[in-house]
This record gives structure tokens, C-alpha cells and sequence, in this order.
């Protein structure tokens, strides 16, 4: 049974206190002895030779302490892309990798490009000082279409003529189309995967110092991940080896993947600092985190379903033309490939599954890894395509699910696209989302909307994602740069309270308290004698950070079996103690004991007598108590589950309002049920944000992001959203030590899908594009009439 | 340079501002009261959302001169003698946050709508929210929160 903190608690944020009293430690909240302030001067052209730059005038300005242009980065590094795309039988074109300078060299690909940096002692002298610097630009046509890249006129790189960054398939185009020669009826639909800008609410910024008698570094950044960080940073770009190096990314205010990535400005201001001989801040303006951060999704998608006449699915095949943007961001190419169409089968027995991906390049912001990072966009193709097919066919949707599903006997499951099924119950939370929705009632409840004069619909998504990313031979594999094992420290210190040291990071995920629980349930220390540190890689052995639910699955694994040490080591130093054979020390709740006596000693006196060694078992062990586990995963953990949404829709207007929204989620085993329903509803509102409100738009000919600020990218507020009921369902995780799936992208995954599944069935249209403005609604609505 | 003097958190503070100076880089630079935040430059996000004599003010909207003479309270000046303010509390409470960096704003944010719109229903309280962009909560627990400190302010 949980205790008040322990496995299964709603125990409250430690982390709160901070942030509720103005106490958070953000990394533009540092000030340094001695700092000048950086700016940036970027691209107001899309695409655009660079045929001189004049900085005199700018270097004459009051405060200004140094310009910085690619002239002057001679032998460092570009910004590397840490995955290549590299099994053959995927590959039917290979992939392009271009240089990706830190400052343009002679070409601008986007608004928001780098040209110059101005360091000055305030910013507000770097801003004015920037003004005055002349580039003399040559402007070419830009490339902004995701659709027509490939036959655009002009080309982001000269390396990649005709805009194709790779060609890439998966799954067995044979037999898929074998499939469809025998369906009885064949869902096809076209669409587009909206293109999204995460908008963490924190700006990213950085802040670089560098210590001359140690040559040392320290770079503060706002990262989801600093040993990533320090590796891209000074194995690829710097050329500075990881020892000199410090990265410490502290109080972090949302990341939703877009802090994953390594950045230009985190490079050039560690390495500008040692140049000027001052420490360096730098943070971005919110319009400069829209033509700078990377964005998310945007793909064109042809998919098609195939289904035999009682509705067995027989195949499923999709063409997806996916947009990189102007350079290939840290895991750019790895997101529309193995992270998008490995989930294809979604829970269902698709027995065979073809998928082609052309990647393009385009003169718009590098595109990379946002929540849920191309499960989403899996999610949605599979989950329109089958509730479509119902409304064709005439089969109610949930019934031509649930007769598709993978049945909770069948895991483990191998689907025909790589990716094994460990364990799930589908069966069981769509029971528990039909019970919650009351299915039964929804025609009463569309009857009682329509006589309000309002078009009621229903939708469901049932999502799987891939995450507790991952097994390091299979990250290898298909071609990225970098393991995803995760590491864990149990610090006991000599009075027995523990410092725990993880490599995961927490910008909002809460990790200071539930891997504070974790410990606490596991080694019986009270929850408050246990402290979490992150995001400081002079302070944690190693880490990959956090990213694709990763957190809990893998880090905290990683901790778990740090505990398992830390066990196995106080039952030697206790059967000392205790003049016993460690054979017969069991431990519990904190407790060594001898078995079947009433002999025991605490685990506190445990830690104090490996830190006091006076009587200690010298012989065979040294002294201390601190033990650190790397994990690697066996397998990805799938989590999965129901989404239902209801919507009325105002036929006059075209306006949505989201009534209800039942999410029914599979995490596996959680540790604070609190913390996972925040993060299933942040999940949901992003999800919600994409189908209803969120688009980034390009102008096809100048290539400007047109809603590159507040005022025109639609950010989802409290008036849009609604109550969320959330409950849970569990089959344990069956390959890791906790049990746990992972949570943070299940609602991002889910609520596409089932919102638009809604707003169709409400307006009785089924082609209508996200994000569903009521513009566009209005339009579909009368299209239909 | 203009010298600007005003009252925040109950101190009074009196500096050289340059003209351009906002309020929230007056707070945030010259005082270092680094709990009012900076999410956008277009005065939608309401991270910097302080007190000016009572009512809720987005910062960023402001020069520090046109602050002269006021009272300015910030997420700093909240808690009294280590006790949370009640709607701080109900955001702990109900999970109300996440990142932390919507917060400060939010939390000045909801104070003031509770004060002047002591019985709001949830809609009100979501139209009223509307100033403020949290990511991280999809504002159901902030909701909640704003409920909660209906019934503790």
C-alpha cells in the first residue's frame, strides 16, 4: 500500500515553491560578474546570396564590445545533425547532409538565418549597434512549399538540386498492394499535418564563461538535455574535448522537444566569451524564437486504407512528403522516418503496411522533434483513415476498432513495421472511455444540441506511441549519432539522507519529486531526506536527458537499479554488522534484518558505518555508500489508450466548442497519478491546439513566416480549452524493472485525431484540414450543402 | 538620464532609468526581482504581470518612468512572514503549474480577477485567464486553482 509519498501518491510539487514565489532560477534570471549582453542580427530574407557585410560603423557604436560574422569562425565547426539515415533497404535515395554554418557563410536559407552576433555592455547598445550593420544581400527566389520543393526552381543547397534531402521506405510495398488488389473497399485520404512552433513559454537563452586558469567553460542554456549539449558542442563544433566543457541547463521553462536540439547560439557564445574575455548572455525574443526554434510536423500525406467487406483491415499504405526546413536540425531526419511510420499499425492487426517518405529541404526553419515528435503524425493518419473507413462502410467506429485491435492475449506483437508490442489492453480502456462518455447516450445528447440549433459530434482516437526512447543498438542502427541509455546515482551521505543524481532533466515534468518518491518507496529514507539533482554535467556522471517519455521508463530505471546496488551493498556491510552471512540479510522498508530473528539494523546505520568504517568489513569492500547504473533499454515501452472528444459546432459560424473529453491512457505503472494527469492534460491542449488553432504559415513567395509573433500564431488560451476527465488503465511495461510506459506525449499523440474525428462528425464533412478554424469549418459545412 | 522612484514590495526604490527602460527590465535588471518573467514581445503572454497600485498590469506595456510615484507588488512580494498567499497555495495545491515560468503572471493574474470578480463561474474565470498563455497545464488545474483561492482570499 502507497504510503503519503510513496509509489502511487499524490504527492505535491517540492519544485513549486520556487516557482510560485519568484524563486525560479531561469537561465536569463543569472546575472555574472563582469557580462556583456549578445545580439543577434538574423535574415529578413528567406533565401539570399550574402555579398558583403559592413560592420564598421556598427563597431564604432557606444558600448560595443565586439562583431562577429562566419569571417571570423574560421576553422570551428557547423551545427551537426546527429542522425543519418543508413539502412539500405529504407534507402531509396540517400540523405543529403549540407553544411550547417554556425553565422551564414555567404547564403542565408531562412528569416531568422544568423548573420552577425553583437556583443555590447547592455543590449539595448547590441541592438543599436546591429542596425547599423550593412549586409548587402542578393535576394533569391525562396522555396517555402512543403508539397512543391521538389520541383521548385530554385535550391536550398547546391548539394541538393531538386530540394530532396533523402527518399526513404518502410514495410513490404508488395504485399501491401497484394492487399488492396483484394479489399472490398479502400479509405483513401489527402491531407496536410499542420506545421507547428512548440512556443515554450520560456524564450530559449544562454549565458557562456570562460574560467583562463582552468580553461574552462561553463555554458548555461535552456536544454532539455546538457550532456547532449556538451557532446554536439565540443565534439563537432568547438573542438573543445568534453572535460574543459561545462553544461548546466537549471530551471528550464518548457521544452515540448523544441530545447533537445543543439543551437548556433549556444556554440557561439561559448566560444565568443573566451574571445572577448567576459562572460556573455544572450536570450531570445519571443519573434526571434519563431524564426529560430525548431518547428514541428508539417507534412503532406496521401494515405490509404485497404479493408476486407466485414471490415478486417487488410493494408495500410501512405505517401508522405516531409518538410526539414533550410537545415537538418540535431534529429531532423530521424523524426518523419523511424519515429512516424514505425507506428503505423497503431493497435490494430494491419497485416501489411508500406510507407514512402520524401524528405525536403525548403527555405523555412529547420523542423525537428516537437511533443510526440512524428507519432502524432502517425496517430493522425492511422486514426482518420479508420474512422473514415467506418463512416464509409457503416459500421459504427468503435466496433470496427475494437474488431481490428490487437487482442491483450496476442503480446508480445510484432507489427509488419519493425516495432514489437510489449504489452497493452486495448479492449479495456476503450471499455472504460465508452463508460466515461456515455456512448450509449450520445444520440439523446446530439438530439438535445440539434434542437439548441447545434451540430453535436463524437470522435475517438485510439493512439500508441513508441517512447521510453531507447535501446541504443536500435537508436544505432537506424542511424543515430548517439546511444539513449540513461544513468542514475543513489549518494547516500554519512547521516543518511541521499542525494540522487539523474540524467534526465526536468523542465516541467516534476522529476525532483517523483524520482523522490521512487527512492523513498524503494530504500524506506524518508521522502524529505532525499534531493534530486539534474542538469549539470559537472554535478551528474552522464546523461541523455529528457525527451520522448523517456524520463520515468528509462531514467528512472536507470535509478532503480542504482537502488538494487546500493541494496546488494548494504546487506554485505549489514551482515557485518550484525555477525551474520549476507545470504540470510533481507531488506525492507528501510530495514536490514536477519530472517527469522528480531537482529536488524536501519539502512541510515548502514550508510553511517560504510562512511565511519571503524567496524566495516574492510576486506571485501571499500568503504563508502554511492552507486551509479547506466540502463539501457531492452525495448521501446507503447503506451496507448482511448481519447474520446464531443463537440458542438454553431452552424452559423462555424465556431467549435469542445463539450467533453474523456482520455483513458495505458502509462504502464505511475508514480504520482497528479503529476501524469498535468502532463495527459498539457498533452491534450497541444494536441487540441493543432487541430483547432495552431498552424505556422509561410508565404509561399517571399518565404516570411506570417504568424511569427502572439498576435497571429494562435496559442490555445483557457477560453478554448475545456475540463478534461482523465482515468487510466494499466498493463505493466513487460522488459523494465518499474512497470512504467511513460506519459509525456500521450495527450499531444491522442488529440488531433480524436478532436477532428469530432468536428467531422459533427458537420457530416470528412475532408477538413487542421488546424479547423472556424473558417474553415464554415466553408466545409456549405461545401457539403 | 531620468530618475524614476517607486514603492515595490513595500520598499522604496529610487534609480536612474534610461528613457526606453521598460517596467518589467526595471524590475527584472535594476532589482533583480527576476520572478517577473519575459515570455513574449507582443504583450500577449502575461509572464510579466505585476500589481500597480492594485491592479493587475502587464509589465512589458509600461516604461519604469510611467511607474513614478506607484505601488508595484510582484510574485516576491506575495507571501507574508513564509506564508503563501491563498491563490498561491491553490495552485500547489491542484497542480496548477508545471514549468514554472507562466506562473508568476498567472498567479498576479488570478488574483486580481478573483478580487474583482468575486463569484465568476468557470467560463468567466477561462475568459478572464485569457491575458495569460500557459503550455505546460492546459489550464484545467489552474482552473481549479482560481476556485479554490474563490473560497480561501
Amino acid at each position: 500500500m502507497a504510503s503519503e509519498t510513496g509509489l502511487g501518491a499524490r504527492v505535491p510539487r517540492r519544485e513549486d515553491l520556487r516557482f510560485l514565489t519568484g524563486k525560479g532560477n531561469y537561465v536569463d534570471d543569472l546575472n555574472r560578474p563582469g557580462q556583456a549582453h549578445a545580439y543577434i542580427l538574423r535574415s529578413p530574407h528567406a533565401h539570399a546570396t550574402i555579398n558583403a557585410i559592413n560592420t564598421d560603423a556598427a563597431a564604432g557604436k557606444p558600448g560595443v564590445v565586439a562583431i562577429f560574422t562566419s569571417a571570423d569562425l574560421e576553422g570551428l565547426g557547423g551545427i551537426p545533425c546527429g542522425f543519418g539515415i543508413k539502412i539500405e533497404e529504407h534507402i531509396k535515395r540517400p540523405q543529403i547532409t549540407p553544411p550547417h554554418p554556425i553565422l551564414a557563410a555567404g547564403k542565408v536559407r531562412h528569416v531568422g538565418d544568423p548573420v552577425a552576433m553583437v556583443v555590447a555592455e547592455t543590449l539595448a547598445q547590441a541592438k543599436d549597434a546591429a542596425e547599423a550593420i550593412d549586409v548587402d544581400y542578393g535576394e533569391l527566389p525562396a522555396v517555402a512549399s512543403t508539397a512543391k520543393a521538389a520541383s521548385a526552381s530554385s535550391a536550398v543547397h547546391d548539394e541538393a538540386p531538386d530540394n530532396v534531402c533523402f527518399h526513404w521506405q518502410i514495410g513490404d510495398e508488395a504485399a501491401t498492394n497484394d492487399a488492396f488488389s483484394k479489399a472490398a473497399h479502400v479509405t483513401t485520404l489527402e491531407f496536410v499535418n499542420n506545421r507547428l512552433v512548440p512556443n515554450a513559454m520560456e524564450p530559449r537563452a544562454a549565458c557562456a564563461e570562460y574560467e583562463p586558469a582552468t580553461d574552462q567553460y561553463t555554458l548555461y542554456t535552456t536544454s532539455q538535455n546538457p550532456h547532449v549539449i556538451r557532446l554536439l558542442m565540443g565534439a563537432f563544433v568547438l573542438a573543445l574535448p568534453e572535460h574543459k566543457i561545462r553544461v548546466v541547463a537549471p530551471d528550464v521553462g518548457g521544452g515540448f522537444g523544441s530545447k533537445i536540439f543543439h543551437y548556433a547560439e549556444e556554440a557561439l557564445l561559448t566560444w565568443a566569451c573566451k574571445q572577448v574575455g567576459r562572460p556573455i548572455r544572450w536570450a531570445a525574443e519571443r519573434s526571434e524564437s519563431f524564426i529560430t526554434d525548431a518547428h514541428g510536423r508539417d507534412h503532406v500525406v496521401k494515405a490509404e486504407l485497404a479493408l476486407d467487406a466485414e471490415g478486417n483491415f487488410l493494408g495500410l499504405r501512405a505517401n508522405t512528403v516531409a518538410n526539414l526546413g533550410a537545415y537538418l536540425s540535431t534529429f531532423g531526419p530521424m523524426v518523419p522516418t523511424y519515429l512516424y511510420a514505425l507506428l503505423f499499425a497503431g493497435q490494430y492487426k494491419t497485416p501489411a503496411i508500406y510507407g514512402d517518405v520524401l524528405a525536403v529541404f525548403t527555405n523555412t526553419v529547420p523542423v525537428d522533434a516537437y511533443r510526440g515528435a512524428g507519432r502524432p503524425e502517425a496517430c493522425y493518419l492511422v486514426e482518420r483513415l479508420v474512422e473514415v473507413a467506418a463512416r464509409e462502410m457503416k459500421i459504427d467506429p468503435v466496433e470496427l476498432r475494437r474488431k481490428n485491435y490487437i487482442q491483450p492475449d496476442e503480446f508480445p506483437y510484432q507489427t509488419p513495421v519493425i516495432v514489437n508490442y510489449d504489452s497493452g489492453n486495448y479492449q479495456a480502456s476503450t471499455d472504460r472511455a465508452l463508460e466515461m462518455i456515455d456512448y450509449a447516450g450520445f444520440a439523446a445528447r446530439r438530439s438535445a444540441s440539434e434542437a439548441k440549433g447545434k451540430k453535436r459530434g463524437i470522435g475517438f482516437c485510439s493512439y500508441i506511441e513508441a517512447c521510453g526512447v531507447a535501446p541504443s543498438a536500435v537508436a544505432g542502427a537506424i542511424g543515430a549519432g548517439a546511444g539513449l541509455f540513461e544513468a542514475g546515482t543513489i549518494r547516500f551521505n554519512p547521516t543518511g539522507s541521499i542525494t540522487v543524481l539523474t540524467g534526465t532533466h526536468s523542465h516541467g515534468q516534476g522529476h525532483e519529486t517523483t524520482f523522490a518518491q521512487l527512492v523513498s518507496d524503494k530504500l524506506g529514507v524518508p521522502y524529505d531526506q532525499i534531493d534530486i539533482v539534474h542538469g549539470d554535467t559537472a554535478r551528474i556522471p552522464f546523461g541523455m536527458g529528457t525527451y520522448g517519455s523517456r524520463s520515468a521508463a528509462v531514467g528512472g530505471v536507470a535509478i532503480d537499479k542504482a537502488m538494487d546496488k546500493i541494496i546488494a551493498k548494504g546487506r554485505r556491510i549489514a551482515a557485518h554488522l550484525m555477525e551474520a552471512s549476507a545470504d540470510d540479510v533481507e531488506f525492507k522498508q528501510g530495514v536490514f534484518n536477519v530472517a527469522g530473528t528480531d537482529k536488524q539494523v536501519t539502512i541510515g546505520e548502514v550508510a553511517f558505518a560504510a562512511y565511519v568504517p571503524h567496524n566495516y568489513p574492510h576486506e571485501e569492500l571499500e568503504p563508502g555508500l554511492e552507486e551509479t547504473a547506466y540502463y539501457d533499454p531492452a525495448n521501446f515501452t507503447f503506451p496507448a489508450g482511448m481519447h474520446i472528444a464531443e463537440v458542438e459546432v454553431d452552424p452559423d459560424t462555424g465556431m467549435v466548442k469542445i463539450v467533453d473529453w474523456v482520455a483513458v491512457d495505458d502509462f504502464g505503472n505511475v508514480i504520482n497519478p497528479m503529476i501524469v494527469e498535468g502532463q495527459v492534460h498539457g498533452g491534450i491542449a497541444q494536441g487540441v491546439g493543432q487541430a483547432m488553432l495552431e498552424g505556422a504559415v509561410y508565404d509561399e513567395n517571399s518565404g516570411q513566416l506570417v504568424t511569427g509573433s502572439y498576435m497571429d500564431y494562435c496559442m490555445p488560451r483557457a477560453d478554448d480549452l475545456p475540463n478534461y476527465r482523465v482515468d487510466a488503465t494499466t498493463t505493466a511495461c513487460a522488459h523494465n524493472s518499474l512497470g512504467i510506459k511513460g506519459c509525456g506525449e500521450a495527450g499531444a499523440i491522442a488529440a488531433p485525431g480524436a478532436l477532428m474525428n469530432a468536428i467531422t462528425d459533427a458537420i457530416g464533412v470528412n475532408d477538413l484540414e487542421m488546424p479547423a478554424t472556424p473558417e474553415r469549418v464554415w466553408r466545409a459545412m456549405n461545401r457539403a450543402a | 538620464m531620468p530618475t524614476v522612484s517607486m514603492t515595490v514590495n513595500g520598499k522604496a526604490v529610487s534609480h536612474e532609468v534610461e528613457e526606453r527602460t521598460l517596467l518589467v527590465q526595471y524590475l527584472r535588471e535594476t532589482l533583480r526581482l527576476t520572478g517577473t518573467h519575459v515570455g513574449c514581445d507582443t504583450s500577449q503572454c502575461g509572464a510579466c504581470v505585476v500589481h500597480v497600485d492594485g491592479d493587475s498590469m502587464k509589465s512589458c506595456t509600461m516604461l519604469a518612468v510611467q511607474a513614478e510615484g506607484c505601488d508595484i507588488t510582484t510574485i516576491e512580494g506575495l507571501a507574508k512572514d513564509g506564508q503563501l498567499h491563498p491563490m498561491q497555495q491553490a495552485f500547489m495545491d491542484n497542480h496548477g503549474l508545471q514549468c514554472g515560468f507562466c506562473t508568476p503572471g498567472m498567479v498576479m493574474s488570478a488574483i486580481d480577477l478573483v478580487k474583482k470578480n468575486p463569484g465568476a463561474d468557470e467560463a468567466k474565470i477561462r475568459a478572464e485567464l485569457e491575458g495569460n498563455i500557459c503550455r505546460c497545464t492546459g489550464y484545467h488545474n489552474i482552473v481549479k486553482a482560481v476556485q479554490q483561492a474563490q473560497k480561501t482570499m
